[in-house]
């Protein structure tokens, strides 16, 4: 086989994979900015459906972005002196940690779900508000922020960086603050991407937590597949797709700046 | 020096390095107290309580519910598909996406890194959106129904299917494998395959002794994380019908409809035990995945 036959093979077979992967988003754009999708492109363009998505779903967006935001907060909060204890911990006991830290991730959804419904479902109040909800994005964000934090820090060389500050008389907390914080700026960003984009693409553990007055973009997104007109699911697909990719950009963008060169 | 004079000098140095040492450990430890008091709070003792609720009477049953779930048919049938449905997803993940990423890796042209983008942006896509984008492809007024309609005068549809999970899985699956493989290939040692090439091995035999073995660590492990997600995947399944034979939807069912919770506990035990195996794997085979869920 040629060189050139070879090549254009794999282009092909490669281009066919792209394909499968963009087909669906592009009718489903297609689909949400089109009058009617049974007449097809010609019964004209319109934000008709966009607008009646907002109409209908935007205090699920609203939500999914306060939820966000929230659960940023938290897992920065917490994640980050956890990174930091995990880094000054004995080998084995940061491993160990860190597979429990990670086995809200490793079990699906539903199960964590199940569990926290078990549990904390019989206290009225706090089943109905969002923060219940919170609860189950942080559990299952937590490990990324700590992992994106962690990995920054071997590389920085802190213990190193935090010596010279002590020895020049800074105390924990100084130390903390000016010395491990700053020096691990770059995973804390990479690691607050990931957090919010996982938050606001969360369905497994929502669905079973919301409640009709705790709707999330993605509940909201079940909902209208199960219930509305294909234009309508595919026009809130359209508004949820342009609050996750520019996220995606900056995820891409930060992993470049973290990560090994290529 | 007379030890008498060393002493108390050694002592003190003793003592202040004791101190110091003691307030290092407070200050990892309350570093950690904060992450680990929310995840004994909210996820070790809910999901203790799940173990337990496993082993009370099923409904129907009045057994245990463990025992239940390994005598009835129903639930063997549906972890059966389940696991067959998923490693089915995995290999074809694999097979599809490592080929894709290796030629990526190894070429540069125009429109490269579009590709790329284009293969591995649907990696954070919730599971209920690759369900939907399942029926824009396979649904009624999908894209094969509209095509076979022209051609044939009928409509096909799979979306509301097995074969409608195995693509959907497919599709959140291959970006997984993607950024692992591209990453493996540009980890391996290009000059062995040169070496390889020069000592005039063709192509197939250089991929097959050189690149597979080289990046099998990879493969594995990529395979097991997307084995493991599609055995968890709810979004997908919930969206394309509430009717099959999989575990995640059984565990809904027994939730919601038939509030037979000690059930639905034990199902969702057996299925967290075996996606975090799975998971667990995958991280011996390649210390940085880590794997979501979709």
């Amino acid at each position: 086989m040629s060189q050139r036959l070879r090549f254009s093979l794999q282009l092909g077979f490669t281009l066919l994979v792209c394909l499968f992967m963009i087909v669906p988003i592009a009718m489903s754009v297609m689909a949400g900015l089109t009058e009617n999708y049974f007449q097809g492109l010609q019964s004209g363009l319109t934000l008709r459906w966009v607008s009646e998505v907002w109409a209908l779903y935007s205090d699920t967006i609203w939500l999914s972005i306060k939820l966000a935001m929230a659960c940023l907060v938290i897992t920065t909060l917490i994640g980050v002196p956890a990174a930091y204890g995990l880094l000054r911990s004995r080998h084995r006991i940061a491993h160990a940690i860190e597979e429990l830290l990670l086995l809200p991730v490793a079990v699906p959804g539903l199960a964590t779900a199940l569990a926290l419904l078990l549990v904390y479902g019989s206290y009225r109040e706090f089943r109905a508000s969002w923060l219940f909800i919170l609860i189950g994005h942080v559990l299952f964000t937590l490990p990324f922020m700590v992992r994106a934090v962690h990995s920054v820090m071997h590389t920085a060389r802190l213990p190193l960086l935090e010596e010279a500050a002590s020895s020049l008389g800074a105390s924990p907390w100084q130390r903390f603050f000016g010395v491990v914080v700053p020096n691990c700026a770059s995973g804390i960003l990479a690691g607050a991407l990931m957090v919010v984009t996982l938050s606001i693409g969360e369905f497994n553990i929502t669905w079973m937590l919301h409640t009709p007055l705790t709707k999330t973009l993605p509940v909201g997104l079940a909902d209208s597949y199960a219930s509305m007109r294909l234009e309508v699911g595919s026009a809130y697909t359209l508004v949820f797709l342009l609050m996750i990719v520019p996220l995606l950009v900056m995820i891409q963008w930060a992993g470049k700046l973290t990560g090994p060169r290529r | 020096m007379s030890a008498t004079l060393k002493q108390p000098f050694g002592a003190a140095f003793f003592d202040r390095h004791r101190c110091a040492s003691h307030r290092a450990k407070l200050t990892t430890l309350i570093a950690l107290v904060p992450a680990l008091t929310l995840f004994a709070a909210f996820w070790l003792l809910p999901f203790s309580r799940l173990l337990l609720m496993g082993a009370e009477a099923d409904r129907s049953s009045g057994v245990s519910a463990y025992l239940t779930l390994l005598t009835h048919r129903q639930y063997l049938i549906s972890l059966a598909t389940t696991v067959t449905l998923s490693l089915a997803v995995s290999v074809a993940a694999v097979a599809i996406a490592g080929f894709a990423g290796f030629f990526l890796a190894r070429h540069r042209f125009a429109g490269q890194s579009l590709l790329v983008a284009i293969l591995t942006f649907p990696l954070a896509f919730p599971g209920v959106v690759v369900g939907f984008l399942v029926i824009m492809l396979g649904g009624r007024q999908g894209a094969l129904a509209q095509t076979s309609l022209w051609l044939f005068g009928e409509r096909w549809v799979f979306a509301y299917s097995l074969f409608g999970l195995f693509i959907g899985y497919l599709y959140f699956s291959i970006p997984r494998v993607i950024t692992t493989v591209m990453a493996a290939c540009d980890n391996l040692d290009q000059s062995l395959e040169e070496a390889a090439r020069s000592l005039g091995a063709s192509h197939w035999r250089v991929m097959r002794d050189v690149i597979i073995p080289g990046i099998a660590p990879a493969l594995l492990s990529t395979g097991a994380i997307c084995f493991a997600t599609s055995m968890g995947a709810f979004g997908t399944a919930f969206t394309l019908g509430t009717r099959l034979p999989i575990l995640p939807l059984n565990i809904y069912g027994e939730f919601t409809n038939y509030a037979n919770f000690a059930m639905a506990a034990a199902l969702s035990v057996v299925l967290g035990l075996i996606t975090w195996a799975a998971l667990a794997l995958a991280r011996k085979l390649a210390s940085n995945a880590l794997g979501a869920s979709v």
